[in-house]
């Protein structure tokens, strides 16, 4: 059969999911699958999955390691419910991920790697695939072989060859769904040298030849591209727009940032990422632990560099100490906490969004703070900006709460104009100002103390975490003036939210429902008020990135619909804080299970709602 | 401006806070001693800073009109590293003492100095808590009764010396509260040296450890039981009639008595050589112990190293070199990026 023989059917929306053991490259193949998608012009959300353990054992359910896209000819929120391909590379890969498959969907498993042995590893007491074909369209692939047969006569090890098979199941996706190679191959290219860049490219080459070939795709796709926004796009994932919104930072705000971070699941990439950055005075400390790492990084801020420390629960958790430190003292860094799945050490590598309290309430006494939240990966980016300008402005730290979900997926994002981003001057306190500066001395209007720093002449002081004395900062214990710096500082927070741009409502501006999420569950939230409304419900959507302090119209815009919704990752925890603020009956939708949430979970509950009494 | 140029007394590094330490407490010496070497140091003041974590010794920045910081307990050396790292010009130092540098900061103490930070850590070794009032410290001596050890402390005490050498400090000395010319001079070479300075300095706390250090700070008896280091000079102690000599067989330190005419490197007593590459010399002098021997006070050992933040600068000089200044546009442009029209 020639490859014009072939049907190409369109699709506008495809789920594929990559799984296999967490040596065989799944996140890598994944991540090349999504920038040839990407390239091919498609809206695009991915989910990598992966177990904790560096090599878990081979074969076994607990190492398998997935990585999902969703690409569409259409705007796309979330990496899909359902998948419509899985390619298995393993026994276990398929039982850990079959069953979130759509029915009739397609299944591809490596056969070469269904020995019985294998099966038996992966748990299944027979052989799962003449129970699969009912439900699936079950293509049997060799990929072991074909692998072998197309790397004969390179001087490589039987093993360094197998190594290669991923690229085979690449090539052969690539002609599944029409996608171009080339930025594959350039990757290649720079990665590799000699026979292993050889063996790779030409495996990939045998993948997508063997799709053209092979009778056991009797069709293959094209997805058309998605109608968005003119413009300069690239993948980014979470934990890259963070690092580059920290760079981002230093340029914007012409001063040099210090890093300081201690490397912890899932946040190490973005202090790798910075540490690459150099060329940008950037400083990147890694410390001897999570304190070192968040002091160390006041200590910046004190000696006026943009000071930032990074980590995920358990090390957000030991930084409170310091982090009460710097409310006291009142200097300007950013602190930012991937979020993961606990408590202890719980599943480091799954996402969760359960340290919203702790990061509003998690340190001793009345410490308040300002806490934001990105909502996409790409979104990552402008939330670290907002958070340093706050910080500086209103000299305080700030706390950014990512995601696990949102660190290590990817979409895509319109680049931004550089010459667009906000810029904007540090005005530190200067030595002409010596007579009369006094370190807490503050701005009438939004009571930020100034910021002197170490070198400049005149403005010697002492800073301290001592109870001080209006003004002078003297250390006193006087209880009246205790009450009023208690107060002082909580009223400087709470003006922050004057500078919150007022809620934009997604939908009708009063109604029977409003969906209210904030971080990383945007997609899924959005998808599926999408759905309800395609259904013919009346549903409202907002979600927050300010947390603390929650916007000034917040209150009013709850009170206006009769129902309110608020689907989170945790038990309810935003939730909790709405209710005890406006004294309204918000109805939590709680999960915890490590994973995002799915589109029809929070349908159906919006729909169930929807049914309620108001 | 002006304030580089004119000429700085003690008096311009007092700071309007009254002092709060107890009466008779060892801290206010070091706290005059310190006072008065920041002048002669010739170091602007604005770029003078004292960071401390908790406890009695750590209100001491409270005191210095010079940049503070009084921070968490045991954290000090990680803000200093932070400010040090963000402004290498700036003079760095850490006051903290036995508690605060050894108990609950240990692991900071052990990084900053193998780091070889640019500092100068003063750490005031009174044996005791003072401020928690009068518990056990990580130095107290084993068997010590206090409130917390009513039975006496059954832990063994950590030597500030040995764990500084530990870590590889590259200066190392000892300095008494109540010996000021020594105490200063000591200050002086801490401030020379380029790199982490760590000092021991032997201090009184009258109110719950009173006479810890006792017949070293007093001068009565202190020719007998303090063992002077000078560069290249024998490892002599003791009065005019009654010298003594240390001599190391196999690194194993024990005394000689000398008589007045005596030369005492003819005898083979130890000259003192703070440079040697190896710790093994530097330990054999921490090993020194009261009461069976002197304990060395000056400078134990004084070694080159590059600083941690100098190394730093460097590589990010050398990112720029190589790469570039930083591009912001290149960078969000960076690898594979598609145009939608
Ligand atoms: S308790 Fe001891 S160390 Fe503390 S101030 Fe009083 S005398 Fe000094």
């Amino acid at each position: 059969m020639s490859a014009d023989a072939k049907e190409i059917l369109q699709l506008d929306d495809v789920a594929i999911r990559f799984a296999g053991d967490s040596g065989d490259g799944m996140q890598l193949t994944g991540t090349k699958f999504t920038d040839e998608t990407a390239l091919a012009g498609n809206d695009l959300s991915t989910y990598p999955d992966f177990p904790a353990e560096i090599r878990a054992p081979a074969g076994t359910m607990a190492g398998v390691s997935g990585y999902q896209i969703h690409f569409s000819s259409h705007d796309i929120h979330t990496p899909a419910d359902r998948v419509d391909l899985l390619i298995a590379f393993n026994p276990a890969a398929l039982r850990a991920n079959v069953d979130d498959m759509r029915s009739q969907g397609m299944v591809i498993i490596n056969s070469d790697a269904f020995t019985s042995k294998a099966m038996a590893r992966a748990g299944y007491d027979e052989d799962p695939r003449p129970g699969l074909g009912d439900r699936y369209k079950l293509v049997e692939v060799p990929l072991t072989t074909l692998n072998r047969e197309a790397l004969q006569g390179l001087s490589l090890t039987q093993r360094e060859i197998d190594r290669c098979k991923n690229f085979f199941a690449l090539g052969l996706l690539c002609w599944l769904y029409s996608r171009p190679m080339e930025a594959t191959e350039r990757w290649l290219s720079t990665k590799f040298s000699g026979d292993v860049l050889e063996a790779n490219l030409r495996t990939l080459k045998a993948g997508f030849a063997f799709g053209e070939t092979t009778e056991l795709f009797p069709a293959h796709y094209v997805v058309p591209s998605a109608k968005i926004e003119a413009g300069t796009y690239r993948n980014i994932t979470g934990n890259t727009a963070l690092a580059w919104g920290i760079v981002a930072a230093g340029v914007q705000m012409n001063r040099p940032v210090y890093l300081g971070a201690y490397p912890i699941t899932p946040a190490s990439d973005v202090l790798h990422e910075v540490a690459r950055h150099r060329n940008f005075g950037v400083k990147t400390f890694q410390a001897e632990d999570e304190i070192a790492a968040a002091s160390s990084t006041i200590g910046a801020a004190f000696a006026g560099h943009l000071a930032v420390t990074i980590s995920s629960g358990p090390g957000f958790i030991l930084k409170q100490e310091a982090l009460g430190l710097a409310v006291m003292v009142e200097l300007p860094l950013v602190v930012i906490n991937v979020q993961r799945s606990g408590p202890a050490t719980g599943s480091p590598t799954k996402t969760e969004q359960g340290d919203l309290l702790a990061a509003l309430y998690g340190r001793h006494s009345q410490s308040p703070l300002p806490v934001l939240a990105p909502s996409t990966p790409s979104d990552c980016f402008s939330t670290v900006l907002e958070a340093f300008r706050i910080a500086v402005r209103f000299m305080t730290p700030v706390v950014v709460l990512s995601e696990g979900y949102l660190a290590n997926s990817a979409e895509p994002w319109k680049i931004p104009d550089v010459s667009e981003l906000e810029r904007s001057e540090i005005v530190f306190a200067k030595a002409e100002d010596a007579a009369t500066f006094e370190p807490y001395r503050r701005d009438p209007d939004i009571l930020a103390r100034p910021w002197a720093i170490p070198g400049t002449p005149g403005l010697e002081h002492r800073i301290g975490g001592l109870t001080k004395e209006d003004v002078t900062g003297n250390v006193v214990y006087g209880p009246e003036n205790h009450q009023r710096m208690v107060d002082l500082r909580a009223e400087k927070i709470a003006r922050i939210a004057d500078e919150i741009p007022a809620i934009a409502v997604e939908g009708p501006d009063s109604g029977p429902l409003l969906v209210v999420g904030w971080g990383g569950t945007l997609g899924s939230i959005t998808a599926a008020v999408e759905a309800a409304r395609a259904a013919g419900h009346t549903v409202s959507q907002i979600h927050l990135r300010h947390l603390n302090p929650l916007p000034a119209d917040l209150g009013d815009v709850l009170g206006r619909f009769e129902r309110v919704l608020c689907p989170e990752l945790n038990e309810g925890q935003l939730a909790m804080m709405l209710r005890s603020r406006y004294l309204l009956n918000v109805r939590s939708f709680s999960k915890i299970t490590g994973q995002p949430f799915k589109v029809w979970e929070i349908r159906e509950r919006i729909e169930a709602i929807l049914k309620e009494e108001p | 401006m002006a304030a580089a140029a004119e000429k700085l007394t003690r008096r311009d590094f007092v700071s309007g806070q009254d002092v709060r330490w107890c009466p008779g407490c060892g801290d206010y010496s070091i706290l005059a001693n310190v006072q008065r070497v920041m002048p002669e140091l010739g170091v602007p003041r604005e770029n003078i800073v004292f960071i401390s974590g908790i406890g009695c010794s750590s209100r001491f920045p409270y005191y210095m009109n010079t940049y503070g910081f009084h921070t968490i307990h045991g954290r000090a050396p990680a803000f200093a590293t932070g400010a040090k790292v963000a402004n290498p010009d700036l003079s760095m130092w850490i006051v903290t003492g036995d508690g605060d540098g050894l108990s609950i900061g240990g692991n900071h103490l052990l990084h900053v100095i193998r780091r070889n930070l640019d500092c100068q850590i003063l750490l005031f070794n009174n044996r005791v808590y003072g401020l928690t009032k009068g518990q056990y410290s990580p130095t107290s001596e084993r068997g010590m009764r206090t409130k917390s050890s009513p039975q006496g402390a059954i832990d063994h005490p950590i030597d500030p010396i040995s764990f500084a050498l530990g870590c590889g400090a590259t200066f190392v000395a000892r300095g008494i509260d109540v010996d000021a010319p020594h105490m200063q001079d000591v200050l002086r070479r801490a401030h020379a040296h380029k790199g982490t300075s760590f000092i021991e300095i032997l201090q009184n706390c009258p109110v719950f450890n009173d006479g810890a250090w006792g017949e070293l700070e007093d001068r009565k008896t202190r020719a007998e039981t303090a063992l002077v280091l000078e560069h290249g000079k024998p490892l002599v102690y003791g009065s005019p009639g009654r010298m003594k000599g240390i001599v190391l067989d196999q690194g194993v330190p024990s005394i000689i008595e000398l008589a007045d005419a005596d030369d005492p490197v003819e005898r083979g007593v130890v000259v003192h050589d703070e440079t040697h590459e190896t710790t093994s010399y530097a330990y054999a002098l921490a090993t020194l112990k009261r009461p069976e021997f002197p304990m060395p006070v000056g400078i134990i050992r004084q070694v080159e190293k590059p600083t941690y933040e100098s190394m730093l600068e460097d590589q990010v000089e050398e990112a720029i070199q190589k790469r570039g200044p930083g591009d912001l546009e290149a960078l969000l442009n960076s690898g594979d990026t598609w145009q939608v029209s």
